[in-house]
């Protein structure tokens, strides 16, 4: 006997969310609990009194299981609102990333070079070493820190994604 | 007026809450709260013998009732001996409020003594829970935690309270107590076009089926009435869900009997033959579905259920309605207006041949003992001696279980106590004692096995204490029958650590807690024992030694399709490929 998986596909959720005590565990404990996977998750309060946050979490799964998802996020009493980006419509994704690379001569030079391609900007310097600070969707950041695996790169952190809908409505 | 200490104030709260009954269990980090129950007349404390036995006898008051249980216990081992009866209310969608109490602030997070990290443990298995770090936060956090376990989809709140908060007065004054009060708000009302929708793919269906669960008795007596109506108005067949039995009466002709692994042979068919089949309050478990691409496969499905998260969650449905059963049934009544409806005559006559199979009559004998009582036939005469005192059942888990689902008739909500999503062994005494208080008229009876009983053995005194004369029929097989049952046709009948040795008399035991007890061992005496039982005024257990090798049919082996049914007869010994002994 086998175990079984299915077909997945990638969703980037925004749930608004009463900012008390536990929250953030009852959303990560939901996801473990029921099997779910969560890709990325950011949180911040977004209200002048600190009573609300807004949590992205980027997921996968099976249609059905992204359904479910919702709904078992809806189901928790301090969630307010739970907004699946991916399937409402044309959205933004945004990361933010900080690169610490090291190296002398040409490839520290290279490093530069293609950090000004990539409009990162330089945040700490030292004579043998750079931070980069990058913001753009994944796929940048993904195909960025690529480059710098090959010019240097030491240790790399990222906030996760955080989404909002184009236009002037909507979540 | 000097300033009430947190105790005080809970105190307030379930008084203002109309509750009647705490069911509990002290210890230090709750003693600040028992001072204030001590001497209280408002509310009466019952004092079980362990706290599995307070959570679950709050869940027989409650579903019997239709009330909030409420449970109280002490930090450490009383939290985590309730957990197994929250997890229980989790998934039987019971209201419950649990109070459980809680090392001082300043030592939460030191390991201090009789430390659990209660709001961890019950996180996932509460709808909500609240650890309370103010008194100035308990009246708000009192009032909300009843309003979220008695509405929408019921369930379990937990509030975790530190001794600490118990004993001081409010530190801060809240410029508004009820702040976040009303972020609850469950959707009651469908939208007009669903429900319209909805009834006419009920009107112009050849072949209905109402499939009806745990939402209408949740939903209250109203939904079970309006219900009877909507089918009066169809005439669409009906079953039900083990948790729903009662919502619609035993005795009308268009009832199928309940559906599922242990359903019968003409509701499992009529839900595989169906074109429109409604679910009313109903979430499509395991035990109900079978093979899940084998389920009803040409129905068109309409789901109503107060729960978003229950509706395409295993089974796709073509019209989802999120709404309150009462609620909605009465929507789709006045929809209805004075429709005619289909001529159901041919698709009730497929159902008569299927009826005719008669799928509940069991062997008259055992074989390994011709001379013992069937089960069967002591749930049977069990009904027809006590149905005109419209009984309340509860159960513990096991055959005795199923087979009081299917030889009991229930014509009234409330009346049927049971653990079905857990499946808690150990549930059927403490529920009944809860019952028994909500109603202390009623005759209650926990329909048990030898094995599940001796789970909560210890509420007997619980029962003596309050002068609560329920009933314990147990039905005892000398097995753990319904593990049995798996391994035969499961395991080729290697029965691993599922016989019952060592067994107590339970008549010398009964009478050890002051209670009667009686034993019938021949078919003759059935009646007489039940009588007996019945006339004597306080708590009886009844040892009904039964046939050890009967088994509960019909069946639906796991991961096999409705029409794949096992019934009495059928050779089923044997063994199962990997894929079906990987099902629960
Ligand atoms: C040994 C054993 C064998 C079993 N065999 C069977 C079997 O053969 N057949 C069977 O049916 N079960 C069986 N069960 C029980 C089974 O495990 C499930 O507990 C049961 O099927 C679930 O019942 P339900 O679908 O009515 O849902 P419940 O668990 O009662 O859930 C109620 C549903 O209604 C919704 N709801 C709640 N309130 C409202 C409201 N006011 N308005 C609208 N909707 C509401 C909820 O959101 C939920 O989706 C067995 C259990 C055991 C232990
Ligand atoms: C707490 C708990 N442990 C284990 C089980 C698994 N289980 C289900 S039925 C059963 C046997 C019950 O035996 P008994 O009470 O004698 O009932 P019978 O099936 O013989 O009628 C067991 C062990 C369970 N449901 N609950
Ligand atoms: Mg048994």
């Amino acid at each position: 006997m086998k175990i079984q998986s299915a077909e997945t596909e990638r969703h980037v959720l925004a749930v608004t969310v009463d900012n008390e005590p536990g929250i953030l565990a009852k959303i990560t404990g939901l996801f473990t609990a029921r099997g779910y996977n969560i890709d990325s998750l950011t949180v911040a309060d977004i209200s002048t009194d600190h009573a609300i946050s807004r949590i992205t979490i980027v997921t996968n799964g099976p249609p059905q299981v992204i359904d479910q998802i919702e709904a078992q996020l809806e189901r928790l009493v301090p969630v307010h609102k739970v907004t699946d980006l991916t399937a409402a419509g044309p959205h933004v994704e945004r990361e933010l990333a900080l690169i610490k690379v090291a190296g002398t001569g040409d490839k520290r030079v290279e490093a530069l070079r293609v950090a000004e391609i990539y409009r990162a900007n330089v945040v700490d310097t030292t004579t043998s070493s750079f931070v980069f600070e990058l913001t753009g969707t994944p796929e940048k950041v993904n195909s960025f820190i690529t480059l710098m695996r090959e010019l240097g790169l030491v240790s790399v952190g990222r906030s996760g994604v955080v989404g909002m809908m184009r236009g002037s409505g909507g979540a | 007026m000097a300033q009430q200490s947190g105790a005080a104030l809970l105190m307030e709260s379930l008084v203002r809450q109309e509750v009647e009954f705490v069911f509990g269990y002290p210890g230090g980090a709750v003693l600040p709260i028992y001072d204030e129950l001590f001497g209280d007349e408002r509310i009466r404390h019952i004092l079980v013998r362990h706290e599995a036995g307070a959570a679950h006898a709050a869940e027989g008051y409650a579903r019997a009732t239709g009330k909030p249980g409420v449970v109280l216990v002490t930090s450490g081992p009383g939290a985590t001996n309730a957990v197994t009866g929250i997890a229980d209310a989790f998934l039987d969608s019971i209201p419950m409020v649990v109070i459980t109490g809680q090392v001082p602030t300043g030592l939460i997070g030191t390991d201090a003594f009789q430390e659990a990290d209660t709001v961890g443990i019950t996180r996932h298995c509460t709808k909500h829970n609240y650890l309370i770090k103010d008194p100035a936060d308990l009246v708000a956090t009192v009032e909300e935690a009843f309003r979220i376990a008695t509405t929408g989809r019921p369930g379990p709140v937990v509030i975790d309270i530190p001794k600490d908060v118990q004993i001081a007065v409010p530190s801060k004054s809240r410029a508004n107590p009820n702040a976040g009060a009303h972020r609850y708000a469950p959707q009651m009302v469908a939208p007009a076009d669903q429900i319209a929708e909805a009834v006419d793919m009920i009107a112009n269906a050849q072949k209905p089926v109402f499939y009806t669960g745990g939402g209408v008795i949740n939903s209250g007596p109203r939904a079970s009435q309006l219900l009877r109506q909507f089918q009066d108005l169809t005439s669409a067949p009906t079953t039900s869900t083990l948790m729903g039995l009662g919502a619609f009466p035993n005795t009308h002709p268009d009832w199928l009997g309940m559906l599922g692994m242990h359903g019968t042979y003409e509701a499992n068919l009529a839900m595989n033959q169906a074109d429109v089949m409604v679910c009313i309050g109903a979430r499509f478990d395991d035990r109900v579905t079978g093979r899940l691409d084998a389920f009803s496969p040409d129905s068109k499905k309409i789901h109503i259920d107060i729960d978003r998260s229950s509706i395409n969650k295993t089974v796709p449905v073509d019209l989802g309605i999120v709404g309150d059963c009462a609620t909605v049934l009465e929507q789709m009544i006045a929809a209805w207006g004075d429709r005619a409806g289909q001529d159901l005559g041919e698709w009730k006559a497929r159902i008569a041949g299927w009826r005719a199979r008669e799928c509940l009559a069991y062997p008259e004998r055992s074989k390994a003992n011709p001379q013992a009582i069937m089960p069967q036939k002591a749930i049977e005469r069990l009904y027809h001696l006590t149905k005109d005192r419209s009984p309340i059942i509860s159960t513990e888990v096991g055959q005795h279980q199923m087979w009081a689902a299917q030889y009991f008739g229930f014509d009234a909500p409330n009346k049927w106590l049971t653990s079905g999503g857990l499946g808690t062994m150990g549930y059927g005494m403490p529920a009944a004692i809860g019952a028994q208080l909500g109603h202390p008229d009623a005759l209650v009876i926990d329909i048990a096995g030898e094995a599940s009983i001796q789970m909560n053995i210890q509420e007997l005194g619980t029962a003596s204490q309050y002068r609560l004369p329920i009933k314990v029929f147990i039905l005892n097989n000398e097995y753990m029958g319904m593990v049995r049952q798996w391994q035969e046709l499961t395991y080729e009948s290697r029965y691993s650590n599922s016989y019952s040795d060592s067994l107590p008399d339970f008549v010398a035991l009964a009478e050890a807690y002051g209670w009667k007890g009686i034993r019938i061992e021949d078919e003759g005496d059935l009646d007489a024992g039940i009588l007996r039982m019945m006339e004597h005024d306080g708590p009886v257990i009844v040892d009904c030694c039964v046939a050890k090798d009967a088994n509960c049919f019909p069946m639906i082996p796991s991961g096999a399709a409705h029409t794949e049914m096992l019934l009495y007869g059928d050779q089923v010994e044997g063994t199962m490929d990997d894929e079906a002994k990987a099902l629960v």
